[in-house]
Protein backbone atom coordinates (compact mmCIF):
# COMPACT_ATOMS: atom_id res chain seq x y z
CA UNK A 1 0.00 0.00 0.00
CA UNK A 2 1.28 3.83 -0.74
CA UNK A 3 2.99 5.61 1.68
CA UNK A 4 1.17 8.14 1.51
CA UNK A 5 -2.29 6.67 2.16
CA UNK A 6 -0.67 4.81 5.45
CA UNK A 7 0.64 7.83 6.73
CA UNK A 8 -2.88 9.81 6.48
CA UNK A 9 -4.53 6.74 7.74
CA UNK A 10 -2.11 6.74 10.82
CA UNK A 11 -2.93 10.64 11.07
CA UNK A 12 -6.63 10.27 11.06
CA UNK A 13 -6.36 7.71 14.31
CA UNK A 14 -4.18 9.25 15.90
CA UNK A 15 -6.25 12.56 15.10
CA UNK A 16 -9.54 10.96 16.15
CA UNK A 17 -8.21 10.05 19.55
CA UNK A 18 -6.87 13.41 20.22
CA UNK A 19 -9.98 15.37 19.25
CA UNK A 20 -11.98 12.95 22.21
CA UNK A 21 -9.37 13.09 24.74
CA UNK A 22 -9.24 17.16 23.81
CA UNK A 23 -12.70 17.08 24.70
CA UNK A 24 -13.37 18.42 21.47
CA UNK A 25 -16.78 16.13 20.93
CA UNK A 26 -18.19 18.95 18.07
CA UNK A 27 -15.71 18.05 16.02
CA UNK A 28 -15.74 14.24 16.21
CA UNK A 29 -19.06 13.85 13.81
CA UNK A 30 -17.01 15.19 11.13
CA UNK A 31 -14.31 12.44 10.98
CA UNK A 32 -17.20 10.37 9.29
CA UNK A 33 -19.16 10.30 5.67
CA UNK A 34 -22.49 11.59 6.03
CA UNK A 35 -23.58 8.28 5.47
CA UNK A 36 -21.51 6.10 7.91
CA UNK A 37 -21.47 3.14 10.59
CA UNK A 38 -20.28 4.52 14.47
CA UNK A 39 -20.81 1.24 16.41
CA UNK A 40 -19.58 0.44 19.78
CA UNK A 41 -20.41 -3.48 20.78
CA UNK A 42 -19.47 -5.71 23.10
CA UNK A 43 -17.27 -8.62 22.30
CA UNK A 44 -19.77 -11.17 24.09
CA UNK A 45 -22.56 -9.73 21.34
CA UNK A 46 -20.25 -9.82 18.27
CA UNK A 47 -18.87 -13.17 19.10
CA UNK A 48 -22.06 -14.45 19.37
CA UNK A 49 -23.86 -12.90 16.28
CA UNK A 50 -25.98 -10.69 18.24
CA UNK A 51 -26.49 -7.42 16.79
CA UNK A 52 -26.85 -5.04 20.13
CA UNK A 53 -24.44 -2.19 20.07
CA UNK A 54 -23.99 -0.10 23.16
CA UNK A 55 -24.09 3.36 20.85
CA UNK A 56 -25.20 3.29 16.78
CA UNK A 57 -25.29 5.52 14.94
CA UNK A 58 -25.65 5.31 10.79
CA UNK A 59 -25.27 8.77 10.13
CA UNK A 60 -23.47 11.60 10.29
CA UNK A 61 -26.33 13.31 12.24
CA UNK A 62 -26.94 10.97 14.40
CA UNK A 63 -23.44 11.36 15.78
CA UNK A 64 -24.15 14.99 16.04
CA UNK A 65 -26.91 14.19 18.20
CA UNK A 66 -24.85 11.81 20.39
CA UNK A 67 -23.07 15.26 21.34
CA UNK A 68 -25.61 17.03 21.77
CA UNK A 69 -26.79 14.82 24.28
CA UNK A 70 -23.55 14.70 26.01
CA UNK A 71 -23.40 18.02 26.19
CA UNK A 72 -27.03 19.13 26.67
CA UNK A 73 -28.89 16.65 28.43
CA UNK A 74 -27.03 13.93 29.90
CA UNK A 75 -26.37 13.79 33.29
CA UNK A 76 -23.03 12.08 34.35
CA UNK A 77 -20.21 12.93 36.56
CA UNK A 78 -17.57 14.80 34.34
CA UNK A 79 -14.29 13.02 33.33
CA UNK A 80 -11.96 12.77 30.56
CA UNK A 81 -10.34 9.84 28.65
CA UNK A 82 -6.77 9.03 27.59
CA UNK A 83 -6.55 6.71 24.44
CA UNK A 84 -3.88 4.72 24.26
CA UNK A 85 -3.37 3.07 20.28
CA UNK A 86 -1.71 0.32 19.15
CA UNK A 87 -0.08 0.76 15.45
CA UNK A 88 -3.00 0.19 12.97
CA UNK A 89 -2.75 -3.08 11.14
CA UNK A 90 -3.64 -2.72 7.45
CA UNK A 91 -6.34 -5.36 6.08
CA UNK A 92 -6.11 -4.57 2.61
CA UNK A 93 -8.58 -2.59 0.44
CA UNK A 94 -12.37 -3.51 -0.50
CA UNK A 95 -15.37 -1.75 -2.09
CA UNK A 96 -13.05 1.73 -2.23
CA UNK A 97 -12.16 1.58 1.62
CA UNK A 98 -9.02 1.14 2.75
CA UNK A 99 -9.38 -1.62 6.07
CA UNK A 100 -7.55 -1.13 9.54
CA UNK A 101 -7.72 -3.25 12.51
CA UNK A 102 -5.96 -1.52 15.70
CA UNK A 103 -5.70 -2.06 19.43
CA UNK A 104 -7.48 0.44 21.42
CA UNK A 105 -6.97 1.14 25.68
CA UNK A 106 -9.38 3.79 27.08
CA UNK A 107 -8.07 5.37 30.67
CA UNK A 108 -10.90 7.37 32.39
CA UNK A 109 -10.22 10.37 34.61
CA UNK A 110 -12.82 11.86 36.81
CA UNK A 111 -13.05 15.35 37.31
CA UNK A 112 -15.58 15.96 39.60
CA UNK A 113 -15.63 17.19 43.12
CA UNK A 114 -15.91 13.73 44.52
CA UNK A 115 -13.01 12.13 43.17
CA UNK A 116 -11.37 14.26 41.14
CA UNK A 117 -8.07 12.44 39.63
CA UNK A 118 -8.96 8.84 39.90
CA UNK A 119 -7.96 7.42 36.73
CA UNK A 120 -9.33 3.61 35.87
CA UNK A 121 -8.96 1.58 33.16
CA UNK A 122 -11.93 2.19 31.54
CA UNK A 123 -12.43 0.27 28.22
CA UNK A 124 -10.06 -2.28 26.13
CA UNK A 125 -11.13 -3.45 22.51
CA UNK A 126 -10.37 -3.31 18.98
CA UNK A 127 -11.58 -0.69 16.48
CA UNK A 128 -12.59 -2.18 12.97
CA UNK A 129 -11.87 0.95 10.61
CA UNK A 130 -13.18 1.31 6.97
CA UNK A 131 -11.69 4.30 5.79
CA UNK A 132 -12.14 6.28 2.43
CA UNK A 133 -10.86 9.69 0.84
CA UNK A 134 -12.90 12.41 0.28
CA UNK A 135 -11.74 15.36 -1.34
CA UNK A 136 -8.45 14.02 -0.21
CA UNK A 137 -9.01 13.57 3.15
CA UNK A 138 -9.61 10.25 4.92
CA UNK A 139 -12.63 9.45 6.81
CA UNK A 140 -14.29 6.55 8.68
CA UNK A 141 -17.07 5.31 6.47
CA UNK A 142 -17.15 2.29 9.09
CA UNK A 143 -15.31 2.52 12.86
CA UNK A 144 -16.48 -0.48 15.01
CA UNK A 145 -15.38 -0.85 18.19
CA UNK A 146 -15.56 -4.39 19.94
CA UNK A 147 -15.49 -4.00 23.59
CA UNK A 148 -13.09 -6.73 25.27
CA UNK A 149 -14.65 -4.63 28.65
CA UNK A 150 -17.98 -5.73 28.39
CA UNK A 151 -18.64 -4.56 32.01
CA UNK A 152 -19.61 -1.08 31.67
CA UNK A 153 -18.49 1.14 34.42
CA UNK A 154 -20.93 2.73 35.97
CA UNK A 155 -22.16 4.12 32.52
CA UNK A 156 -20.75 5.03 28.96
CA UNK A 157 -21.64 8.54 27.52
CA UNK A 158 -18.22 9.90 25.87
CA UNK A 159 -18.04 8.08 22.55
CA UNK A 160 -14.99 5.56 22.17
CA UNK B 1 -34.92 -25.00 63.34
CA UNK B 2 -32.44 -22.01 63.55
CA UNK B 3 -34.60 -18.90 64.66
CA UNK B 4 -33.64 -17.26 60.93
CA UNK B 5 -35.15 -19.94 59.18
CA UNK B 6 -38.12 -19.57 61.49
CA UNK B 7 -38.47 -16.06 60.16
CA UNK B 8 -37.94 -16.67 56.93
CA UNK B 9 -40.88 -19.14 56.93
CA UNK B 10 -43.13 -16.50 58.12
CA UNK B 11 -45.66 -15.53 55.75
CA UNK B 12 -45.03 -12.14 54.37
CA UNK B 13 -48.70 -11.20 55.03
CA UNK B 14 -48.79 -7.30 55.26
CA UNK B 15 -48.99 -5.68 58.34
CA UNK B 16 -50.35 -2.61 57.12
CA UNK B 17 -47.58 -1.22 58.76
CA UNK B 18 -46.26 0.90 56.06
CA UNK B 19 -42.82 1.98 55.41
CA UNK B 20 -42.77 5.87 54.02
CA UNK B 21 -38.58 6.63 55.74
CA UNK B 22 -36.21 4.32 54.91
CA UNK B 23 -32.89 4.05 57.19
CA UNK B 24 -29.92 4.31 55.31
CA UNK B 25 -28.67 1.23 56.95
CA UNK B 26 -30.50 -0.76 54.31
CA UNK B 27 -27.66 0.33 52.01
CA UNK B 28 -25.07 0.24 53.81
CA UNK B 29 -24.95 -2.64 56.45
CA UNK B 30 -22.60 -5.36 55.92
CA UNK B 31 -25.00 -7.59 58.50
CA UNK B 32 -28.04 -6.68 56.59
CA UNK B 33 -26.77 -7.70 53.41
CA UNK B 34 -25.80 -11.15 54.41
CA UNK B 35 -29.16 -11.38 55.94
CA UNK B 36 -30.50 -10.75 53.04
CA UNK B 37 -28.54 -13.87 51.03
CA UNK B 38 -30.64 -16.02 52.92
CA UNK B 39 -33.93 -14.62 54.22
CA UNK B 40 -34.70 -12.99 50.92
CA UNK B 41 -32.30 -14.50 48.14
CA UNK B 42 -32.77 -17.84 49.39
CA UNK B 43 -35.75 -17.41 51.18
CA UNK B 44 -39.75 -17.75 50.10
CA UNK B 45 -39.36 -15.83 46.70
CA UNK B 46 -38.67 -17.09 43.56
CA UNK B 47 -35.47 -15.56 41.45
CA UNK B 48 -35.42 -14.47 37.87
CA UNK B 49 -32.48 -16.75 36.04
CA UNK B 50 -33.08 -15.90 32.38
CA UNK B 51 -34.92 -16.05 29.27
CA UNK B 52 -36.00 -20.02 27.90
CA UNK B 53 -35.04 -18.57 24.52
CA UNK B 54 -31.29 -18.66 25.47
CA UNK B 55 -31.12 -21.98 26.01
CA UNK B 56 -33.23 -23.78 23.66
CA UNK B 57 -31.60 -26.52 22.56
CA UNK B 58 -30.57 -29.85 24.85
CA UNK B 59 -27.27 -29.58 26.55
CA UNK B 60 -27.68 -26.16 26.39
CA UNK B 61 -26.36 -24.33 29.79
CA UNK B 62 -25.87 -20.53 31.27
CA UNK B 63 -24.16 -19.64 34.28
CA UNK B 64 -25.59 -16.92 36.59
CA UNK B 65 -26.43 -15.90 40.20
CA UNK B 66 -29.30 -16.17 43.10
CA UNK B 67 -27.78 -13.39 45.62
CA UNK B 68 -24.76 -13.91 45.37
CA UNK B 69 -24.46 -17.52 45.07
CA UNK B 70 -23.61 -19.40 41.68
CA UNK B 71 -25.96 -21.36 40.35
CA UNK B 72 -26.27 -22.35 36.90
CA UNK B 73 -29.55 -23.83 34.39
CA UNK B 74 -29.10 -26.15 31.69
CA UNK B 75 -31.69 -27.79 29.17
CA UNK B 76 -31.68 -31.58 29.93
CA UNK B 77 -32.56 -34.05 26.78
CA UNK B 78 -36.47 -34.14 27.95
CA UNK B 79 -36.44 -30.93 27.44
CA UNK B 80 -36.74 -29.54 31.05
CA UNK B 81 -35.00 -27.31 32.98
CA UNK B 82 -32.51 -27.23 35.40
CA UNK B 83 -31.42 -24.97 38.17
CA UNK B 84 -28.07 -26.15 40.45
CA UNK B 85 -26.03 -24.36 42.93
CA UNK B 86 -22.64 -24.45 40.88
CA UNK B 87 -20.49 -25.75 43.61
CA UNK B 88 -19.00 -29.13 43.20
CA UNK B 89 -20.37 -31.83 46.19
CA UNK B 90 -17.01 -33.16 46.69
CA UNK B 91 -14.77 -30.16 47.52
CA UNK B 92 -17.05 -26.79 47.14
CA UNK B 93 -15.22 -25.66 43.80
CA UNK B 94 -17.06 -23.84 40.53
CA UNK B 95 -18.08 -26.59 38.15
CA UNK B 96 -19.57 -24.59 35.49
CA UNK B 97 -17.18 -22.27 34.14
CA UNK B 98 -17.94 -20.55 31.51
CA UNK B 99 -20.94 -18.04 30.73
CA UNK B 100 -22.74 -19.52 28.58
CA UNK B 101 -22.23 -22.65 25.92
CA UNK B 102 -23.78 -26.52 25.04
CA UNK B 103 -22.10 -29.47 27.01
CA UNK B 104 -23.19 -33.16 27.34
CA UNK B 105 -21.78 -33.56 31.12
CA UNK B 106 -20.13 -30.99 33.46
CA UNK B 107 -16.85 -31.23 34.88
CA UNK B 108 -15.46 -29.50 37.79
CA UNK B 109 -11.94 -28.75 37.10
CA UNK B 110 -10.63 -29.76 40.23
CA UNK B 111 -11.28 -33.59 40.57
CA UNK B 112 -12.82 -34.28 37.16
CA UNK B 113 -15.98 -35.25 39.24
CA UNK B 114 -19.01 -35.14 36.20
CA UNK B 115 -22.73 -34.14 36.24
CA UNK B 116 -24.89 -34.71 33.67
CA UNK B 117 -27.20 -31.97 32.42
CA UNK B 118 -29.79 -33.07 35.50
CA UNK B 119 -26.91 -32.22 37.65
CA UNK B 120 -26.91 -36.06 38.81
CA UNK B 121 -23.38 -37.22 39.56
CA UNK B 122 -21.88 -39.89 37.17
CA UNK B 123 -18.44 -39.74 37.02
CA UNK B 124 -16.06 -39.72 39.66
CA UNK B 125 -11.85 -40.68 38.70
CA UNK B 126 -10.49 -43.26 40.93
CA UNK B 127 -13.27 -44.61 42.68
CA UNK B 128 -11.89 -47.92 43.58
CA UNK B 129 -8.52 -46.70 44.09
CA UNK B 130 -5.40 -48.08 41.87
CA UNK B 131 -4.53 -51.62 42.21
CA UNK B 132 -6.75 -52.10 45.37
CA UNK B 133 -4.91 -48.90 46.96
CA UNK B 134 -6.53 -46.26 47.96
CA UNK B 135 -10.34 -44.88 46.16
CA UNK B 136 -13.62 -44.32 47.57
CA UNK B 137 -15.26 -46.74 50.73
CA UNK B 138 -17.11 -49.67 49.30
CA UNK B 139 -20.61 -48.08 50.41
CA UNK B 140 -19.92 -44.53 48.36
CA UNK B 141 -23.12 -44.31 46.43
CA UNK B 142 -22.70 -41.82 43.20
CA UNK B 143 -26.63 -40.61 43.78
CA UNK B 144 -26.29 -39.03 47.14
CA UNK B 145 -23.74 -36.18 45.79
CA UNK B 146 -26.01 -34.58 43.17
CA UNK B 147 -25.32 -30.70 42.41
CA UNK B 148 -27.56 -29.01 45.11
CA UNK B 149 -30.72 -28.60 42.99
CA UNK B 150 -33.51 -25.09 43.23
CA UNK B 151 -37.22 -24.80 42.40
CA UNK B 152 -37.49 -24.51 38.56
CA UNK B 153 -40.69 -22.73 37.32
CA UNK B 154 -40.65 -20.67 33.98
CA UNK B 155 -43.50 -18.00 33.36
CA UNK B 156 -44.04 -17.23 29.86
CA UNK B 157 -40.39 -18.17 28.70
CA UNK B 158 -38.91 -16.43 31.96
CA UNK B 159 -37.17 -19.01 34.37
CA UNK B 160 -37.31 -18.61 37.97
CA UNK B 161 -35.95 -20.68 40.66
CA UNK B 162 -36.18 -20.80 44.51
CA UNK B 163 -34.18 -22.53 47.38
CA UNK B 164 -37.37 -22.75 49.15
CA UNK B 165 -39.77 -25.10 49.19
CA UNK B 166 -42.54 -23.92 50.94
CA UNK B 167 -42.29 -20.74 48.06
CA UNK B 168 -46.02 -20.43 46.65
CA UNK B 169 -46.29 -21.55 42.63
CA UNK B 170 -44.84 -19.19 40.55
CA UNK B 171 -47.84 -17.92 38.68
CA UNK B 172 -49.58 -16.90 42.57
CA UNK B 173 -46.07 -15.48 43.28
CA UNK B 174 -46.41 -13.50 40.33
CA UNK B 175 -50.28 -12.92 40.46
CA UNK B 176 -52.58 -12.07 38.24
CA UNK B 177 -51.77 -8.23 38.08
CA UNK B 178 -48.09 -8.75 37.27
CA UNK B 179 -49.07 -12.03 34.74
CA UNK B 180 -51.61 -9.86 32.84
CA UNK B 181 -48.54 -7.45 31.56
CA UNK B 182 -46.50 -10.53 31.19
CA UNK B 183 -48.70 -12.26 29.01
CA UNK B 184 -48.53 -8.61 26.91
CA UNK B 185 -44.86 -8.87 26.50
CA UNK B 186 -43.90 -12.10 25.92
CA UNK B 187 -47.22 -12.92 23.49
CA UNK B 188 -45.41 -14.73 21.38
CA UNK B 189 -42.03 -16.30 20.46
CA UNK B 190 -38.92 -13.67 21.45
CA UNK B 191 -35.50 -13.67 19.79
CA UNK B 192 -32.52 -12.67 22.19
CA UNK B 193 -30.73 -9.81 20.35
CA UNK B 194 -27.84 -8.93 22.37
CA UNK B 195 -26.62 -8.19 26.12
CA UNK B 196 -25.18 -5.11 28.06
CA UNK B 197 -23.38 -5.01 31.90
CA UNK B 198 -23.40 -2.17 33.88
CA UNK B 199 -21.33 -2.32 37.17
CA UNK B 200 -22.36 0.35 39.15
CA UNK B 201 -21.17 1.16 43.06
CA UNK B 202 -24.42 0.86 45.08
CA UNK B 203 -26.88 -1.03 46.96
CA UNK B 204 -28.86 -3.27 44.66
CA UNK B 205 -31.77 -1.82 46.78
CA UNK B 206 -30.93 1.64 45.30
CA UNK B 207 -32.21 0.72 41.82
CA UNK B 208 -34.75 -1.82 42.67
CA UNK B 209 -36.00 1.97 44.39
CA UNK B 210 -35.20 3.09 40.81
CA UNK B 211 -36.75 1.12 38.69
CA UNK B 212 -40.04 1.52 41.28
CA UNK B 213 -39.97 5.55 40.67
CA UNK B 214 -41.86 7.35 38.10
CA UNK B 215 -41.01 10.72 39.71
CA UNK B 216 -37.50 10.57 38.45
CA UNK B 217 -38.69 9.51 34.74
CA UNK B 218 -38.81 12.90 33.45
CA UNK B 219 -36.54 15.01 35.71
CA UNK B 220 -33.03 13.10 35.89
CA UNK B 221 -33.62 12.14 32.51
CA UNK B 222 -33.79 15.18 30.39
CA UNK B 223 -33.15 13.67 26.72
CA UNK B 224 -36.78 13.73 25.59
CA UNK B 225 -37.38 17.36 27.16
CA UNK B 226 -34.13 18.43 25.69
CA UNK B 227 -34.64 17.22 22.22
CA UNK B 228 -38.71 18.21 22.54
CA UNK B 229 -39.89 14.47 21.85
CA UNK B 230 -42.45 13.87 24.73
CA UNK B 231 -44.75 11.68 24.09
CA UNK B 232 -46.10 9.51 27.12
CA UNK B 233 -45.71 11.61 30.75
CA UNK B 234 -49.37 12.88 30.60
CA UNK B 235 -51.28 9.39 31.11
CA UNK B 236 -49.82 6.56 33.43
CA UNK B 237 -50.62 4.76 36.39
CA UNK B 238 -49.06 2.16 39.13
CA UNK B 239 -49.67 -0.71 39.28
CA UNK B 240 -49.05 -3.34 42.57
CA UNK B 241 -49.50 -7.37 43.53
CA UNK B 242 -51.45 -7.58 45.94
CA UNK B 243 -48.67 -7.72 48.55
CA UNK B 244 -46.68 -4.57 46.77
CA UNK B 245 -43.58 -6.74 46.36
CA UNK B 246 -43.64 -6.02 42.65
CA UNK B 247 -44.78 -3.44 40.08
CA UNK B 248 -45.70 -2.21 37.28
CA UNK B 249 -45.23 1.41 35.73
CA UNK B 250 -47.25 2.34 32.22
CA UNK B 251 -47.24 5.08 30.54
CA UNK B 252 -49.51 5.95 27.73
CA UNK B 253 -49.58 8.20 25.03
CA UNK B 254 -51.84 11.09 24.79
CA UNK B 255 -53.28 13.42 22.21
CA UNK B 256 -52.23 16.44 24.01
CA UNK B 257 -48.45 16.68 23.65
CA UNK B 258 -48.26 20.52 23.75
CA UNK B 259 -50.00 20.17 27.28
CA UNK B 260 -47.59 18.13 27.98
CA UNK B 261 -44.95 20.45 27.37
CA UNK B 262 -46.66 23.39 28.71
CA UNK B 263 -46.83 21.42 32.37
CA UNK B 264 -43.05 20.88 32.15
CA UNK B 265 -42.28 24.13 31.04
CA UNK B 266 -44.14 25.60 33.90
CA UNK B 267 -42.48 23.68 36.58
CA UNK B 268 -39.36 25.25 35.30
CA UNK B 269 -37.46 21.86 35.43
CA UNK B 270 -33.45 22.32 35.28
CA UNK B 271 -32.01 22.85 31.79
CA UNK B 272 -35.37 22.45 30.51
CA UNK B 273 -35.12 23.63 26.86
CA UNK B 274 -37.35 22.89 24.09
CA UNK B 275 -34.73 24.44 21.70
CA UNK B 276 -32.71 21.40 20.14
CA UNK B 277 -34.11 19.47 17.35
CA UNK B 278 -32.39 15.56 16.35
CA UNK B 279 -30.28 16.17 13.47
CA UNK B 280 -31.36 12.19 12.24
CA UNK B 281 -34.54 11.91 13.79
CA UNK B 282 -34.65 8.32 12.57
CA UNK B 283 -33.41 7.19 16.13
CA UNK B 284 -37.01 7.48 17.35
CA UNK B 285 -38.96 5.93 14.59
CA UNK B 286 -41.05 3.40 16.03
CA UNK B 287 -44.18 1.34 15.33
CA UNK B 288 -46.90 0.80 18.65
CA UNK B 289 -46.84 -2.41 19.53
CA UNK B 290 -48.91 -2.26 22.27
CA UNK B 291 -52.08 -0.16 21.79
CA UNK B 292 -51.35 3.14 23.40
CA UNK B 293 -48.61 1.83 25.56
CA UNK B 294 -45.60 4.06 24.89
CA UNK B 295 -43.27 2.81 28.22
CA UNK B 296 -44.07 -0.15 31.03
CA UNK B 297 -41.17 -0.75 33.66
CA UNK B 298 -42.13 -4.05 35.53
CA UNK B 299 -39.98 -4.79 38.62
CA UNK B 300 -40.72 -8.41 39.92
CA UNK B 301 -39.17 -8.69 43.58
CA UNK B 302 -35.94 -8.85 43.82
CA UNK B 303 -34.28 -8.88 40.76
CA UNK B 304 -36.24 -8.68 37.16
CA UNK B 305 -37.00 -5.60 35.56
CA UNK B 306 -39.21 -6.17 32.32
CA UNK B 307 -38.93 -2.76 30.34
CA UNK B 308 -40.63 -1.82 27.22
CA UNK B 309 -39.47 1.63 25.83
CA UNK B 310 -41.02 1.94 22.46
CA UNK B 311 -39.67 -0.77 20.73
CA UNK B 312 -36.52 -1.97 23.19
CA UNK B 313 -37.58 -4.48 24.84
CA UNK B 314 -35.67 -6.03 27.43
CA UNK B 315 -35.08 -8.47 30.35
CA UNK B 316 -32.74 -6.78 33.56
CA UNK B 317 -31.33 -8.92 35.89
CA UNK B 318 -29.95 -6.97 38.68
CA UNK B 319 -27.11 -8.89 39.99
CA UNK B 320 -25.51 -7.85 43.70
CA UNK B 321 -21.67 -8.22 44.24
CA UNK B 322 -21.50 -7.22 47.78
CA UNK B 323 -23.34 -4.51 49.87
CA UNK B 324 -22.30 -1.05 48.01
CA UNK B 325 -22.04 -2.91 44.07
CA UNK B 326 -24.32 -4.43 41.86
CA UNK B 327 -24.41 -5.54 37.87
CA UNK B 328 -26.66 -4.97 35.54
CA UNK B 329 -27.32 -7.57 33.05
CA UNK B 330 -29.72 -6.50 30.57
CA UNK B 331 -31.15 -9.08 27.97
CA UNK B 332 -32.37 -7.41 24.78
CA UNK B 333 -34.92 -8.99 23.20
CA UNK B 334 -37.29 -8.70 19.74
CA UNK B 335 -40.15 -11.19 18.72
CA UNK B 336 -38.98 -14.43 15.99
CA UNK B 337 -41.12 -12.38 14.12
CA UNK B 338 -39.69 -9.36 13.74
CA UNK B 339 -39.58 -7.70 10.01
CA UNK B 340 -36.50 -5.86 8.70
CA UNK B 341 -37.92 -2.63 9.56
CA UNK B 342 -38.62 -3.34 12.92
CA UNK B 343 -35.10 -4.61 13.68
CA UNK B 344 -33.60 -1.72 12.61
CA UNK B 345 -36.26 0.22 14.64
CA UNK B 346 -35.01 -2.15 18.00
CA UNK B 347 -30.90 -1.74 16.61
CA UNK B 348 -31.64 2.12 16.49
CA UNK B 349 -33.66 2.70 19.55
CA UNK B 350 -31.46 1.06 21.74
CA UNK B 351 -29.76 3.96 21.92
CA UNK B 352 -32.43 5.05 24.58
CA UNK B 353 -31.68 1.97 26.74
CA UNK B 354 -28.46 0.61 28.48
CA UNK B 355 -25.07 1.55 29.85
CA UNK B 356 -25.00 4.08 27.18
CA UNK B 357 -28.71 4.61 26.75
CA UNK B 358 -30.03 8.30 26.35
CA UNK B 359 -32.43 7.55 28.89
CA UNK B 360 -30.87 4.84 30.92
CA UNK B 361 -27.34 6.36 31.27
CA UNK B 362 -27.88 8.83 34.08
CA UNK B 363 -29.81 5.85 36.59
CA UNK B 364 -26.22 4.46 37.23
CA UNK B 365 -24.78 7.88 38.09
CA UNK B 366 -28.06 8.46 40.87
CA UNK B 367 -27.48 5.57 42.22
CA UNK B 368 -24.15 6.21 43.27
CA UNK B 369 -24.75 9.74 43.80
CA UNK B 370 -26.90 8.04 46.61
CA UNK B 371 -24.65 5.44 47.48
CA UNK B 372 -21.76 7.65 47.93
CA UNK B 373 -23.64 10.36 50.39
CA UNK B 374 -25.54 7.33 53.27
CA UNK B 375 -22.29 5.79 53.59
CA UNK B 376 -21.34 7.88 56.11
CA UNK B 377 -24.21 7.12 58.90
CA UNK B 378 -27.01 4.70 58.36
CA UNK B 379 -29.54 6.16 60.94
CA UNK B 380 -30.73 8.86 58.98
CA UNK B 381 -33.53 7.63 56.60
CA UNK B 382 -35.51 8.90 52.99
CA UNK B 383 -38.91 10.47 52.82
CA UNK B 384 -41.35 8.12 50.54
CA UNK B 385 -44.50 9.72 50.71
CA UNK B 386 -45.18 11.38 47.11
CA UNK B 387 -48.60 10.53 46.47
CA UNK B 388 -49.54 9.99 50.12
CA UNK B 389 -48.76 7.23 53.01
CA UNK B 390 -50.10 4.26 51.69
CA UNK B 391 -49.73 1.19 49.64
CA UNK B 392 -52.30 1.42 47.36
CA UNK B 393 -51.80 1.22 43.21
CA UNK B 394 -52.69 4.63 41.69
CA UNK B 395 -53.75 6.30 38.53
CA UNK B 396 -51.10 8.42 37.95
CA UNK B 397 -47.09 8.70 38.17
CA UNK B 398 -46.69 11.47 40.33
CA UNK B 399 -46.71 8.95 42.94
CA UNK B 400 -43.51 7.11 45.30
CA UNK B 401 -46.46 4.37 46.14
CA UNK B 402 -44.28 1.42 44.69
CA UNK B 403 -41.63 2.19 46.86
CA UNK B 404 -43.31 2.39 50.14
CA UNK B 405 -45.13 -1.17 49.08
CA UNK B 406 -41.20 -2.66 48.50
CA UNK B 407 -39.73 -1.83 51.64
CA UNK B 408 -43.16 -2.60 53.23
CA UNK B 409 -42.68 -6.37 51.89
CA UNK B 410 -39.04 -6.17 52.22
CA UNK B 411 -39.22 -5.40 55.73
CA UNK B 412 -41.63 -7.63 56.56
CA UNK B 413 -39.61 -10.74 54.98
CA UNK B 414 -36.61 -9.33 56.76
CA UNK B 415 -38.44 -9.66 60.08
CA UNK B 416 -37.91 -5.80 60.72
CA UNK B 417 -40.16 -3.20 61.78
CA UNK B 418 -39.46 -0.06 59.81
CA UNK B 419 -42.56 1.61 60.13
CA UNK B 420 -41.63 4.61 61.97
CA UNK B 421 -42.13 7.32 60.15
CA UNK B 422 -39.21 10.56 60.36
CA UNK B 423 -37.77 12.26 61.46
CA UNK B 424 -35.61 11.81 58.56
CA UNK B 425 -32.35 13.68 60.89
CA UNK B 426 -32.47 12.71 64.25
CA UNK B 427 -30.01 15.15 65.14
CA UNK B 428 -32.39 17.89 63.52
CA UNK B 429 -34.59 17.68 66.66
Amino acid sequence: MDLKIRAEIDDLLATYADCIDDDRLEEWPDFFTERCLYKVIPLENEALGLPIPLMYGDSRAMLKDRVTAHRKANLFAPHLYRHVLSRPHFLGEADGAVKVRSNYAIFRTMTDSAEYGRTELFSVGVYYDQIVFEDGRAMFRERIAVVDTARVQTLLVTPL
Amino acid sequence: MKAAEGLARLAPAPTHRVCSAVPYQAFIDQDLYALEQERLFRGPIWNYLALEAEIPNAGDYRATFVGETPVFISRDRDGGINAMVNQCAHRGAIVCRETRGNRKTFVCPYHQWSYDLKGKLVGVPFRKGINGQGGYPADFDLSGHSLRHLRVESYNGLIFASFDAAAEPLADYLGPEMRAHMDLIFNRPIRVLGFSRQFINGNWKVYAENVKDPYHGSLLHLFHATFGSYRSTQRGGMSLDRLGRHSLISAYKTDDNAGETVAFAQEKVGSYADTYKLADPSLLAARPEFGALTTSIQHIFPSLVIQQISNTLAARSIIPHGVDKFELLVTYFGYADDDAEMSTMRLKQSNLIGPAGYIALEDGYAVELVQRAVQYDGKTKSFVELGGRDTKAQDNLVTEVAIRAFWTYYSNLMGLDWSARGPQDPSRN
